[in-house]
C-alpha cells in the first residue's frame, strides 16, 4: 500500500471588497504615511533629522532615476543635471521670493525645482532620447558634463565656485511654519516625498507607463503593435526629469545651498549606485537603495576614511551576484513567507551569516590597517577598529584578522550551498514535510 | 562565610567607590573643529594645516591649556567642496563643538560664513564661531561680514598693496600678465592687481588678465605659452596647491624667466618643483616673518620642534599659531566658551605673534591687521628650508601695517 | 608664430596620448561592445604602479613592468567579471564597469594614499630638446610623441598584417564564424581587453609626470577618452586617431584665443549691451570655454551621425 498523499488546501489570494479590500489595497501607503509622521518623535537628535532629510531627498530622486532605468530601459550618466536645474531654479525664486519680487511659501517651492527639470528634461530629451541603449548613455554622459563644465562660465546662474545661496526663513511663511528648524523641514520633505512617491507609482500604473516598459523589453515589437518608441521614452524621460526636479527643490530647502557639483558626474553616479544597489526591478527598490546609501554614507563616513570603497564593493558584488538588488532579495523570500516557512531558513542563515561577519570583519580590518599604514596620522600607532584600540605596528591584529577573513570565507563556501538549498526547500511547493 | 550574595554586594559597593572616587580624571577638553581638505588635489595643504593645528594645540596644552581644559583639533574633510563643508558643520553643529577654523578656498569660506550666521540667527542657544585663517577673498570682511567671523590673514587687498609698493620700485616693469584661479578669490586678486598697479605706476600695461578653472588644470603649457607670447616682464597670480605646482613646472619647462608676483609659491610641494629655476625670482607676499636669513627667536624655536615632528613639512602658515593663540587668549578673558562672550573679547584684541608682529583684530569688521612680508625664493642665507629642498623664502621688504590697512567696509549687525 | 607652433606641438602631443588611452577602449568596443568605464582608471594604475616601480627600480623598469601587470588586472576583470555578467545585457555590462571604476580609484587612494605623487620625468629625459625664440620644447615631451606613434605604428602592423591581428578584426564583425571555424572567441577577447588595458597603463606610466599622479586623473581624462572614442567612431581606430588629434589640438589652441563673441561683434562694427540677461555671455573668451567645447562637439556628432565620424556601429 502507497503511503496517503497528504491533502492541502491551496492557499488563493482572495479580492475582498468594502473596507477590508480598501486596506488591503492600499495598507502600505498608510503605513508608509505613518512611519513618516512618527519618525522624529522616535529619532530625535539633531544628526538624525538632519539625515533623515536626506534620506528623503534620495528617495526621491533615486525614484526619478528609476522612471528611467528601470521601467525605461534606458541608462543615463547625467540624470543629476535635471535635479541640479531644478535645485538651482528654485534657489534663485527663493532669492527673488527672499526679496519680495512675489509670494511664494516656503512650502509651495519644489514646485518650481520640477518645472525646472520638466522644462530641462523637455529640452534635453528632445535629441537624447532618440535612441536608446548606449548612444542614449554616452548623449546623456556629454550633456551632464557639458552642464557641469558650463557652470564655470554661466556664473550668474551657478554662482561659480562658491554656488547659490537662499535663505528659507526670509520667504514668507505659511500657517506660521517658517522652516527655522530642521524638524519643520524634515514634516515638508516627507509631505513632498510621500506624494512624489505616490504619483510615480500612479505613473507605472498608467498605460503610458506600461507602453514605457513594453519599449524597454522590445522595442521593435512595441513599434509592430502602434506604440512610438521614441515618443515613448521622451514622455519617460520629461516624466523622470520632472521628479528629479522636485529632489532639487527639496535639496534647495533643505540646504539653502546649490553648487556646480549637484550636476556632476559623481552625482549621476551616486543615484544609479543608489537605484541599483536597491534593485531596478521593483518599484520600491530604489527607495531601499537610497535609504541604504545615505545612511552608509554619512554613518560610515565618520568612522572610516573608505566608506566610498566599502560602497563600490557592495556596488559590484550586487551587479555580480545579486543583480535583482536588495528588493530582489526580500522579494525572493515571498513564496517561503507565504507558505509560512521562513522560519526554516533562520538556522541555514544565521551560520551563513554568522561566517560572512566574520569574514567581513576581518577583510575590512585589514583594509582599515592597511589604509592607517598608508595615510595614518604621524606619530600614532594604534587605531581604533571595532571599539578596540589595536596597534598597528604590531603582527598579531593583522594575523587575527587574516584569520577571520580567510576562515570566514572558507567557512561560507560550505555554508552558503547548504542555505541556499534551505531557501530552495522553503520556497518549494506545499506539503514538503 | 562569604555566600554568592555577600560577593555580588561586595562587589557593586567597590564599583560605587571607584567611581565616586575623585581620580585623575582627564580635563574635559575643549573641542576646535578644522574644516578643509583632507583628499582631493589639494589634501596636501590642508593635511599640512592641521599638523599645524595639533603642533600649536599641543604648545598651549602644554603651557596648562585653556581655563585649565585641554584643546583638542577635531578634523572634518570638506574636500574644498562649499556643500560637502556645509555637510560637515552639520556634523560640528551636531558634535557640539563651538569653535571652526576653515582656511583653504575663499569659496568655501563663503559658503561656510554664511551658514554659520543662519545657524546663529536660528539657533541663539547653540551657536558657532567661525575663525577663518586664511581665506582672504576680501568681501567675506566687507560686505558679507558679520558678528561670528574672524579672519586672521591680511586679505588680498592688503597683500596686493604690499606687492604693487614693491612692484612699483622696480623700473624695468613695463608690461604685466595676471593669472588666477576661476573663482572669488582668483578675481579679488585680479581686480585689485588692475586698480593698484593703475594707481601706483599707470605706465605699466596689463598685456593679460587669464582665469582658469580651479583644481582642474594639468598641464599649464598653453597657458605659459600666452605669458610668452604676450611679451610680459612679469606675472602676478594668486594660484596655490596643486595649480601653482603645475604652473610652476610648466613654467620651467618653457623656460620661462620673468618674475613671478606670488601669493602661495611657496611650500607644500611648490618649492621644490620650482627649484633652482627660480632663484631671485619667484617673490611670495604673507604673513610673519619667513624665517631666513635670521629669524626672530620665538619663531624659529617653534619651527625647529615642528621640523622634528614633521621632517618633509613647513611652518608655512604661522598665522595659524597666531588664530590658535588669539582664541585661547579671548576664551581665557571671557572666562568661559559662550561663543558671544568670547566673540566680544577677540574683537579689539591686541596680539604679538610668534614672530614678533603686533597684530590688531579690528572691531568694525573683525579683521585682523598686520604687517605684510615680501620675500623671494632663493638658497642662499637659508636656514629653514622649504619642502626640504634646500630652497626658501628670504625677507626682502616689510610693509608695515598702517601701510597696508585697507578702509573697513562693515555693516555689522552685532547680537543684542 | 611661436604661440602657434608651441601650441601645436602641445596640442599634437596631448592628442597622442589620447590617441593612446582611446586605442584600447575602441578596440574592446569594437570586438565586445562593452564601453569600458574602467579604462580611464587602468589607465590610472599603470601611472601610480610605475611610480612606484620607478622609485625602486627607475623609470624605465617602470616602463617595461607596468603595463604587462594592469594587462593582466585587465584580462581578469574580464574573466571574472565581465563575461559573467554578459548574458544581462549590455546594460548591465556598462555598471559593471562603471563599478570597477569606482573600486579602482578608492583602491589607488587605499594604497597610495590620497596626496598627489611627484612622478618625475627620469633624468636622462630632462633637458630641452630645443629653443624656438624665446621658449623651450621639453624633451620628455618628444620622448611622449615618440612612443605614441610607435604604439600607432605597432597597432596598424599587428592588426593589418599579422594572423592574430586579421582573428581580432573577424572576430569584430563575426564573432560566431570565427568560432565555427575553431578559435576561442572568448580568449580572443580576453587578450584584447588585456592589450586594450595595457595600453592604458602605458600611457598612464608616460603621461604621470606629465599630466600629474593624483586619484582624480581617471575622472579627468576619463570622460575626454570617451568623447574621443565616440567622435570618432566606436570601433574604429582610426577615427580615434583622428578623434584624438583634433580634440587635443582644439583644446590646446581653444586656451590661447582670447576671442570672445563681444569682440567678434564688436569687431563687425556691433556694440553688446552691458548688463541684462545674456549680458555675462558676451564678453566670454574663447579660452573660458575650452573646457566644454570636446562636449560641443560629442553632442553634436552625437545628433547628426551617431555612427561617428568614422565608425559602423552605433551600439
Amino acid at each position: 500500500m502507497s503511503a496517503p498523499v497528504p491533502s492541502v488546501t491551496p492557499r488563493v489570494r482572495v479580492r475582498e471588497s468594502g473596507l477590508a479590500g480598501w486596506i488591503q489595497r492600499h495598507g502600505v501607503w498608510v503605513a508608509a504615511a505613518v512611519v513618516l509622521i512618527a519618525l522624529p518623535l522616535v529619532a530625535r537628535s539633531r544628526v538624525a533629522v538632519s539625515v533623515m532629510n536626506q534620506m528623503g531627498i534620495a528617495v526621491v530622486f533615486a525614484l526619478s532615476y528609476n522612471v528611467l532605468l528601470g521601467q525605461g530601459g534606458m541608462l543615463s550618466f547625467g540624470h543629476a543635471v535635471y535635479f541640479g536645474l531644478g535645485g538651482f531654479m528654485a534657489i534663485h525664486v527663493l532669492n527673488l521670493v527672499g526679496q519680495g519680487a512675489f509670494y511664494l511659501p516656503v512650502a509651495l517651492l519644489p514646485l518650481v525645482g520640477a518645472l525646472g527639470g520638466l522644462v530641462s528634461a523637455a529640452l534635453f530629451g528632445s535629441f537624447s532620447t532618440n535612441r536608446a541603449g548606449t548612444v542614449f548613455a554616452m548623449i546623456s554622459l556629454g550633456i551632464g558634463e557639458l552642464i557641469h563644465s558650463s557652470s564655470l562660465i554661466l556664473t550668474k546662474f551657478f554662482g561659480g565656485e562658491e554656488g547659490i545661496t537662499g535663505n528659507r526663513t526670509k520667504a514668507p511663511p505659511l500657517l506660521g511654519l517658517d522652516f527655522t528648524t530642521d524638524t519643520q523641514v524634515y514634516y515638508l520633505i516627507a509631505a513632498w516625498a510621500f506624494v512624489a512617491t505616490v504619483l510615480m507609482y500612479a505613473y507605472s500604473r498608467t498605460p503610458m507607463g506600461r507602453i514605457a516598459n513594453a519599449v524597454r523589453d522590445n522595442p521593435e515589437r512595441a513599434e509592430f503593435v502602434g506604440y512610438s518608441q521614441r515618443w515613448a521614452r521622451y514622455v519617460s524621460f520629461c516624466a523622470a526629469g520632472l521628479f528629479a526636479g522636485l529632489a532639487g527643490g527639496l535639496f534647495a530647502v533643505n540646504y539653502e545651498i546649490l553648487t556646480v557639483e549637484n550636476v556632476s558626474l559623481t552625482a549621476s553616479g551616486s543615484v544609479l549606485l543608489m537605484a541599483y544597489i536597491g534593485g531596478i526591478g521593483f518599484f520600491f527598490g530604489p527607495i531601499l537603495g537610497a535609504i541604504a546609501f545615505t545612511f552608509l554614507q554619512s554613518m560610515l563616513s565618520d568612522y572610516t576614511r573608505i566608506w566610498l570603497l566599502y560602497l563600490g564593493i557592495l556596488f559590484l558584488a550586487t551587479v555580480m551576484f545579486a543583480p535583482a538588488g536588495l528588493a530582489g532579495i526580500l522579494v525572493m523570500h515571498r513564496p517561503a513567507w507565504r507558505a509560512g516557512r521562513l522560519h526554516r531558513l533562520v538556522a541555514p542563515y544565521a551560520v551563513a551569516g554568522m561566517l560572512a561577519l566574520a569574514a567581513a570583519v576581518g577583510i575590512i580590518g585589514l583594509l582599515e590597517l592597511l589604509q592607517f599604514t598608508v595615510s595614518g596620522e604621524a606619530g600614532r600607532v594604534t587605531k581604533r577598529l571595532f571599539w578596540v584600540s589595536v596597534p598597528v605596528y604590531a603582527v598579531w591584529p593583522w594575523l587575527v584578522l587574516a584569520a577571520l577573513a580567510i576562515g570566514g570565507a572558507l567557512g561560507l563556501r560550505r555554508a552558503a550551498p547548504r542555505a541556499a538549498a534551505a531557501f530552495n526547500e522553503a520556497g518549494g511547493p506545499a506539503g514538503r514535510p | 562565610m562569604l555566600s554568592g550574595r555577600h560577593v555580588v554586594i561586595g562587589m557593586l559597593a567597590l564599583t560605587m567607590v571607584a567611581w565616586l572616587a575623585p581620580g585623575a580624571m582627564a580635563a574635559d577638553p575643549i573641542r576646535i573643529a578644522y574644516v578643509d581638505p583632507l583628499s582631493g588635489p589639494f589634501a596636501a595643504t590642508g593635511e599640512n594645516g592641521l599638523n599645524q593645528f595639533r603642533y600649536a594645540a599641543e604648545a598651549i596644552n602644554k603651557a596648562g591649556g585653556v581655563l585649565g581644559r585641554p584643546l583638542e583639533i577635531v578634523p572634518y574633510d570638506n574636500k574644498v567642496s562649499p556643500q560637502e563643508s556645509l555637510i560637515q558643520l552639520k556634523k560640528v553643529t551636531g558634535d557640539g563643538i563651538q569653535f571652526v577654523f576653515q582656511g583653504n578656498s575663499s569659496g568655501v569660506a563663503h559658503a561656510i560664513s554664511d551658514a554659520v550666521q543662519k545657524h546663529n540667527e536660528r539657533n541663539p542657544g547653540n551657536r558657532v564661531l567661525y575663525l577663518n585663517y586664511s581665506a582672504v577673498d576680501p568681501a567675506l570682511t566687507n560686505e558679507k561680514c558679520h558678528f561670528w567671523h574672524f579672519r586672521f590673514d591680511a586679505h588680498a587687498d592688503m597683500k596686493m598693496a604690499a606687492l604693487t609698493d614693491v612692484i612699483r620700485a622696480n623700473p624695468k616693469i613695463k608690461k604685466m600678465y595676471i593669472i588666477g584661479q576661476d573663482y572669488s578669490f582668483g578675481k579679488a586678486v585680479a581686480d585689485a592687481a588692475v586698480k593698484m598697479v593703475g594707481q601706483k605706476r599707470p605706465d605699466i600695461q596689463i598685456v593679460g588678465n587669464e582665469l582658469h578653472p580651479i583644481g582642474k588644470v594639468q598641464d599649464f603649457s598653453p597657458y605659459v605659452q600666452k605669458i610668452v607670447a604676450s611679451g610680459a616682464d612679469a606675472v602676478i597670480t594668486g594660484n596655490w596647491g596643486a595649480d601653482m605646482i603645475n604652473l610652476a613646472k610648466a613654467a620651467n619647462d618653457a623656460g620661462l624667466k620673468v618674475p613671478f608676483y606670488t601669493y602661495y609659491a611657496a611650500s607644500d610641494g611648490v618649492t621644490a618643483a620650482i627649484g633652482a629655476a627660480g632663484i631671485d625670482r619667484i617673490r611670495l607676499v604673507h604673513e610673519t616673518h619667513p624665517g631666513n636669513p635670521s629669524a626672530p627667536k620665538g619663531l624659529g624655536d617653534y619651527v625647529a620642534g615642528y621640523r622634528k615632528l614633521h621632517p618633509k613639512n613647513d611652518v608655512n602658515q604661522p598665522r595659524i599659531h597666531t588664530g590658535l593663540n588669539m582664541l585661547a587668549l579671548a576664551i581665557k578673558k571671557a572666562g568661559t566658551t559662550d561663543v558671544d562672550k568670547v566673540a566680544a573679547a577677540l574683537e579689539g584684541m591686541e596680539y604679538t605673534n610668534i614672530g614678533g608682529d603686533q597684530i590688531l583684530m579690528r572691531r568694525e569688521d573683525h579683521q585682523a591687521l598686520m604687517p605684510v612680508y615680501i620675500s623671494v625664493h632663493t638658497n642662499k642665507a637659508i636656514v629653514y628650508d622649504l619642502d626640504a629642498s634646500g630652497f626658501g623664502l628670504a625677507i626682502e621688504n616689510k610693509v608695515e601695517r598702517e601701510k597696508v590697512t585697507q578702509p573697513a567696509a562693515c555693516k555689522m549687525q552685532r547680537p543684542s | 608664430m611661436e604661440l602657434l607652433l608651441f601650441s601645436l606641438l602641445n596640442g599634437v602631443v596631448y592628442g597622442m596620448l589620447l590617441f593612446m588611452l582611446s586605442s584600447g577602449l575602441t578596440l574592446i568596443f569594437g570586438m565586445m561592445g562593452v564601453l569600458n568605464f574602467a579604462h580611464a582608471g587602468f589607465y590610472m594604475l599603470g601611472a601610480y604602479l610605475g611610480y612606484t616601480i620607478a622609485g625602486h627600480l627607475g623609470f624605465w623598469a617602470g616602463l617595461v613592468a607596468a603595463p604587462p601587470l594592469v594587462g593582466l588586472l585587465g584580462a581578469l576583470v574580464e574573466r571574472q567579471g565581465l563575461r559573467r555578467v554578459h548574458r544581462f545585457g549590455h546594460v548591465a555590462e556598462l555598471i559593471l564597469t562603471f563599478g570597477v571604476a569606482v573600486l579602482i580609484e578608492e583602491i589607488v587612494q587605499l594604497a597610495w594614499g590620497r596626496p598627489a605623487k611627484s612622478y618625475t620625468v627620469p633624468a636622462v629625459l630632462d633637458f630641452s630638446l630645443f629653443r624656438l625664440f624665446q621658449s623651450t620644447f621639453p624633451a620628455y615631451k618628444a620622448f611622449m610623441l615618440l612612443i605614441s606613434a610607435g604604439i600607432f605604428v605597432f597597432l596598424f602592423f599587428v592588426l593589418a598584417r599579422t594572423r592574430a591581428g586579421l582573428i581580432i578584426q573577424a572576430s569584430l564583425t563575426h564573432p560566431g564564424t570565427v568560432a565555427m571555424l575553431g578559435h576561442n572567441v572568448p580568449r580572443v577577447f580576453m587578450v584584447v581587453f588585456g592589450i586594450g588595458s595595457a595600453l592604458a597603463a602605458l600611457a598612464g606610466v608616460i603621461a604621470g609626470p606629465v599630466l600629474g599622479t593624483f586619484p582624480g586623473m581617471a575622472q579627468v581624462l576619463g570622460s575626454i577618452v570617451f568623447v574621443v572614442v565616440v567622435i570618432g567612431g566606436l570601433g574604429s581606430l582610426t577615427g580615434a586617431f583622428v578623434a584624438s588629434l583634433v580634440i587635443g589640438i582644439i583644446q590646446t589652441f581653444a586656451v590661447a584665443l582670447d576671442y570672445s563673441l563681444g569682440s567678434l561683434l564688436g569687431g563687425l562694427g556691433l556694440t553688446v549691451a552691458r548688463t541684462g540677461f545674456l549680458s555675462e555671455l558676451w564678453p566670454i573668451t574663447i579660452a573660458r570655454i575650452a573646457p566644454i567645447l570636446p562636449y560641443l562637439l560629442l553632442i553634436l556628432v552625437l545628433i547628426v551621425r551617431p555612427t561617428g565620424l568614422f565608425g559602423t556601429r552605433e551600439s
